[in-house]
């Protein structure tokens, strides 16, 4: 790219629209601090556990204790070490809340491209499914899914000889069952995407070409959508962190003595009570998560802004 | 103001929206405003007194309900033959004044008070009763504790519809004053049990006439010292003082507010800024802030008929060798539990009966011993805990954190099993239907457990692992077990009788251990004695409202 | 009110909200039969206690009384009292309904129990529409028209901040500073108007940002659409602008989340629920999947879908009505 500011007669050459959007992210403040602060906090979750000298699940005597010297951010009920359990659970909110989103991103942008391409009674039907589901409170899905599944999950986890079987059945069923809550808005708005782009030329030009639809899907409508589907999955990954939260008040999150920062803060919105108040136990899991929440939609929105990208 | 006009017709459109948009608003919030006024509820009178009591009852009706929160507000209610004395617990008279007990000990003649009326002014008569207590009897009603009256002449085949006729049951009515009840054989806790919600005199011709809505008419009659007032779910209950109550000249209270909460720190947030006045429901009090109240003068903690344990499921692998549970029973700190995670001041448990039961004197089980667990767990083929396989210790979680403990216990022993004998377990926690279903179905491996003693002997706890009750869940079947609690469950002899049960308990914790018993609950109760008297502690955490008083307002309000 | 050019449209669009309405019943049809089977999945029924009866006839008896031992296609026939059956004499009658009983509450019906939850969170869900109304719109009318200034990105902090704190940390927190630290108001139950401050205002915060941030959206969509640039070009300021011409559309947004954030407040409020001790209808949903009572759950999906719907229909109304360009087909 040539410096346009050297010879101001000439015309500096356009860049491409990728590189356009591209410089206004970089020119949204917020988004980019965010980036800088996500990327230092996910380095930090990574390496500090791994030069502390204590175990996210080591009982001690040490229960409750203020934060001070030995325990940087202080200890929980079990005598545990805050700060290690906050990088463990931070990890693991971070996998559930991206593959979550991935996997409502794939059932979602499958769901919508196809009822979108297909039109018709396709379409009528794939949307009325979705209304019906749209109906429902999530938490009945989120309910059954886990008294339901997880037994016979864990059952197959165990025969094919998965290490940690059951601590694993859980996570799986948190990832499937939060992205399964979350398909229904991006089925919509990647329907409503889709059903604007097929009636544009290029896809006419390739039916008549002769290419199938699933080429047609896979290599034109597809990648066009995925635009807006970027930015919806940097705004849905926080929901999904946030509901876990919910789950994990109700008892259907993580399991213990896995932690995450739904259940952090679900244990420390618990020390809230008239008598005597553990604050590190609420303070800082949920300073944490709320900085990390307001990092990703500043991300998301920067996204959005920047590629021009609106909403269905 | 002067804006210039824009006359395309998209801005005349604008502005028609615009107006569209204000009168719209207007309509919205002036309606909205409206709708939310008529959701308030018009404010009534404080109570005299307010109880946080715990779950909401899933009903008032005495033949079906199970839980303790339920049995508190019934008992003030509806009562029986006898009642509890609110310091000791003894069956004193209530409905009945005196009775007659046969030499044999197998018929109770009763005779009812002559001056017994329901809350609406009809006598309460001995047919009152025998009605009551096919009614909980009955097949149709479906009462989950009818168990409790199998002590009765073929009460049990009546039950499970082997004979059909009532009139086969040894309870029949003499007279409107006299009841006459036959038992299968002598029964040392007979008069206990006539104190016990099921047994309670219900309203026939109201039942009769309503069906299963018969709590909801109005006027309810009520036999106990309280009438119900109001019954809002998950709000509140309101009862009155009964004025026909036998006894209403020793009641004082007038108006009594019971509210179910759910959440600990939402209870003593109440507490504290002085909504309610009583906390008496142990599993609402948050156990870390536990250290911090007992000391207070209004903290009240007592023995408790309940005990925490949990359950092996005997016919899995490896649980079916008696020397792995005794090695896992070995191998829990009960100390360190009770110390660090339950803080209430509970007693660690090496027998299942609590200390304290009439008439009986437990024998010790398994202390705590991690050199022996080894032992035993190396000659049951895993030295170290190698091979050991992964097995999983079921228990339940609730929402917002109300059942933490269970959680706590289960991540400390998780670790004592690692560090103490090298093995590992897995944590599975469901809703507590689905433990119950899991237990029932014998489909877990181990499994958190407890029990609240119904009536103050230790066969409500002993008569709980023969191999024929419903409530054993662990797939363990002892004959010898079985014979020792069914002969002293027939002798009449007191000494006799302890003996029996000793040695099947030492069988039951110390032999077998098909369960190992972690601690006796401690009953908790939260409440100034310098406003509020007539609470007193006692084993079976009975408070009959009838006997509570405020201190610091000696004439309550009419 | 209408002019005559408006008539037109209003026809078409009569059909096709007529055509929806006929869709809403098929549609709930679906969603009670999928709740009535999705509730069943889970092991562990409404009776399964720590107390076994005592014998397992009496097990079987309060399985027979509630049906809960028939298949279960004969059960949801028989909840929407579409069952035919003999009795012991022979004459054929008409099975009750049984969408009434509620399996853990067995002296009272699922309707009384709705009729008593659905004031509560009527109200509370109803004031904190309002608040996060009140709160959202000049919030985002604000950081929109002064877009790049202190304001916009203030208000846009704000905003966010409401969303991702959650509420599991807010309603606590607010009960224990007005309730219990400053006594300024009763720190949970149902006795009065002062009650209902703190759960409002718990949940309205969280709906207000998603408000102003949809508003803000809206608001800078409209700023760009032509007759704003001809406006502007004839030399209007952008604040006073917006507010004439841009409000209508810019709500857009607003009002088509009106619909589910309406429903989500009526039943999703368990956690605001839970810690002041209201007696609505987000506690009695959640506690009916852990007591497994079939009945209630189904009832309460039924009233979630038909609020959600009925919502929806009205708010497509609204949108219409305040866009006269769109034409539903």
């Amino acid at each position: 790219m040539s410096d346009a500011r050297e010879n101001k007669l000439s015309v500096a050459p356009a860049a491409s629209p990728a590189q356009q959007s591209w410089r206004r992210f970089q020119r949204n403040r917020a988004a980019v601090l965010s980036v800088s602060f996500l990327l230092t906090l996910v380095a930090f979750i990574l390496l500090y556990p791994l030069f502390s000298h204590f175990k996210p699940d080591a009982l001690s005597d040490a229960q409750f204790q203020k934060p001070g010297a030995q325990h940087w951010l202080g200890t929980d009920a079990h005598g545990r070490d805050l700060l290690v359990r906050l990088c463990y659970g931070a990890q693991i909110s971070f996998v559930v809340g991206i593959i979550g989103a991935v996997v409502s991103l794939v059932i979602g942008v499958l769901w919508g491209a196809i009822a979108g391409y297909a039109g018709g009674r396709t379409d009528g039907a794939m949307m009325r499914m979705v209304d019906v589901l749209y109906s429902m409170p999530t938490i009945i899905f989120a309910m059954v899914l886990m008294s339901a599944v997880e037994p016979s999950l864990r059952g197959w986890l165990t025969r094919s000889g998965v290490h940690e079987a059951s601590k694993m059945a859980r996570l799986i069923l948190l990832f499937v069952g939060l992205g399964a809550v979350s398909w229904l808005t991006m089925a919509r708005i990647v329907r409503g995407q889709v059903l604007s782009l097929r009636t544009r030329a290029f896809v006419d030009a390739s039916r008549a070409l002769g290419a199938t639809p699933t080429h047609i899907l896979a290599r034109h409508i597809i990648p066009n959508v995925l635009g807006v589907v970027i930015v919806y999955l940097a705004l849905t990954v926080p929901g999904i962190i946030l509901y876990e939260s919910f789950l994990s008040f109700l008892g259907l999150g993580i399991q213990p003595p896995m932690a995450s920062w739904g259940s952090l803060i679900a244990e420390g919105a618990g020390q809230i009570n008239p008598i005597r108040i553990y604050w590190w136990l609420l303070v800082f899991p949920a300073g944490l998560m709320v900085l990390t929440l307001l990092a990703l939609n500043f991300i998301g929105d920067g996204l959005r802004d920047a590629w021009d990208v609106k909403g269905g | 103001m002067n804006w210039p006009r824009l006359r395309s017709a998209a801005a005349r459109q604008a502005r028609r929206g615009g107006l569209r948009l204000a009168s719209l608003s207007g309509w919205l919030f002036a309606s909205l405003f409206f709708i939310s006024l008529c959701g308030c509820v018009p404010h009534e009178p404080r109570a005299d007194l307010v109880i946080v009591n715990g779950a909401e009852p899933e009903s008032l009706d005495p033949a079906i309900i199970t839980g303790l929160s339920e049995m508190r507000i019934v008992s003030a209610m509806f009562e029986g033959l006898t009642r509890l004395d609110p310091k000791t617990v003894v069956p004193g008279p209530s409905l009945s004044d005196r009775w007659e007990i046969s030499p044999d000990g197998l018929v109770y003649t009763f005779h009812i008070r002559t001056n017994a009326v329901w809350s609406t002014g009809e006598p309460i008569t001995a047919e009152d009763f025998v009605y009551s207590w096919i009614r909980a009897l009955d097949p149709a009603t479906a009462s989950d504790y009818a168990g409790q009256l199998y002590y009765l002449k073929n009460a049990e085949d009546f039950n499970s519809g082997k004979i059909k006729d009532s009139n086969l049951v040894g309870v029949h009515a003499l007279d409107p004053q006299t009841l006459r009840v036959e038992l299968n054989h002598a029964t040392a806790f007979f008069l206990d049990l006539c104190a016990f919600q099921t047994l309670a005199v219900v309203p026939r011709r109201t039942i009769e006439k309503y069906g299963d809505h018969w709590l909801m008419a109005n006027p309810l009659p009520s036999s106990g010292a309280y009438e119900l007032v109001a019954w809002r779910l998950n709000d509140k209950v309101r009862l009155k003082k009964n004025p026909r109550y036998w006894d209403a000249a020793n009641t004082q209270l007038n108006v009594i507010d019971v509210l179910p909460v759910g959440l600990p720190n939402t209870a003593l947030s109440l507490y504290e800024t002085g909504a309610a006045d009583v906390i008496w429901d142990k599993d609402l009090l948050p156990t870390e802030q536990f250290d911090a109240i007992k000391n207070r003068p209004d903290s009240h903690t007592f023995t408790y008929l309940g005990t925490y344990f949990f359950r092996f499921n005997v016919t899995r692998k490896p649980f079916d060798d008696v020397r792995v549970r005794r090695a896992l029973a070995l191998a829990v700190d009960r100390d360190r539990l009770t110390r660090r995670v339950t803080k209430a001041g509970e007693l660690p448990a090496d027998h299942l009966t609590p200390d304290g039961t009439a008439n009986y004197h437990p024998p010790h089980g398994l202390g705590y011993d991690p050199e022996l667990a080894r032992k035993l767990l190396a000659e049951a083929g895993y030295p170290g805990g190698k091979n050991f396989p992964r097995f999983q210790y079921m228990f339940n979680g609730a929402a917002g954190g109300a059942a933490k403990s269970h959680e706590m216990i289960a991540v400390e022993l998780q670790q004592m099993w690692r560090e103490n004998l090298g093995i590992e377990m897995d944590l599975q926690q469901v809703e507590v239907k689905v433990l119950y279903a899991n237990q029932s179905r014998l489909d877990y491996d181990v499994s958190r457990s407890s029990w609240i003693g119904d009536y103050n002997d230790a066969n409500t706890f002993l008569g709980m692992f023969t191999s024929t009750d419903g409530n054993n869940r662990t797939g363990w079947k002892n004959a010898r077990y079985d014979d020792l609690v069914h002969e002293a469950n027939i002798e009449i002899d007191k000494a006799r009788r302890e003996q029996l049960f000793q040695q099947a308990e030492k069988i039951l914790v110390a032999d077998e251990v098909p369960i190992v018993p972690l601690y006796f609950y401690s009953g908790f109760n939260l409440f100034d004695p310098k406003k509020v008297d007539g609470i007193y502690p006692n084993i079976l955490d009975q408070h009959p409202m009838n006997a509570i008083r405020r201190v610091d307002r000696p004439r309550p309000r009419e | 009110m209408p002019s005559a050019g408006w008539i037109a449209p209003a026809r078409a669009s009569n059909m096709y909200f007529l055509k929806r309405l006929a869709f809403t019943i098929p549609l709930l049809l679906v969603v009670s039969l999928l709740a009535f089977v999705m509730v069943r999945i889970p092991k562990g029924g409404p009776f399964d206690r720590e107390r076994k009866p005592a014998s397992p006839e009496i097990e079987r008896n309060l399985l027979a009384k509630y049906h809960l031992d028939e298949p279960v296609w004969k059960q949801y026939l028989r909840y929407i009292g579409a069952v035919w059956e003999r009795d012991d004499q022979g004459q054929w009658h008409h099975a009750p309904a049984g969408f009434n009983t509620s399996l853990r509450y067995r002296n009272h019906s699922v309707l009384d129990i709705i009729k008593t939850g659905l004031p509560v969170s009527l109200t509370i869900g109803l004031l904190a529409f309002c608040l996060a109304m009140a709160v959202g719109i000049p919030l985002g009318f604000l950081a929109a028209a002064k877009r790049g200034h202190w304001q916009d990105h203030a208000g846009n902090f704000l905003a966010l901040l409401s969303v991702c704190v959650p509420g599991l940390v807010i309603a606590p927190l607010l009960a224990l500073v007005l309730g219990i630290k400053w006594r300024l108001l009763p720190v949970a139950l149902w006795e009065s108007p002062a009650n209902a401050v703190m759960p409002v205002v718990a949940l309205g915060l969280f709906y207000s940002g998603r408000v102003a941030r949809l508003m803000r959206e809206g608001m800078l969509t409209v700023l760009q659409a032509e007759f704003i640039t001809a406006a502007r070009a004839k030399g209007l300021g952008d604040t006073q602008l917006l507010f004439r011409h841009g409000l209508r559309l810019a709500i857009l947004p607003v009002v088509s989340y009106s619909g589910p954030m309406l429903a989500d407040l009526l039943t999703g409020s368990f956690i605001v629920e839970s810690v002041f001790q209201l007696p609505g209808l987000g506690v009695f949903l959640v506690n009916s999947l852990y007591n497994s009572d079939y009945t209630m759950t189904v009832g309460l999906v039924l009233l979630y879908a038909i609020v959600l719907l009925g919502l929806n229909l009205i708010v497509d109304f609204i949108h219409a009505w305040l866009d006269p360009r769109i034409k539903y087909e």
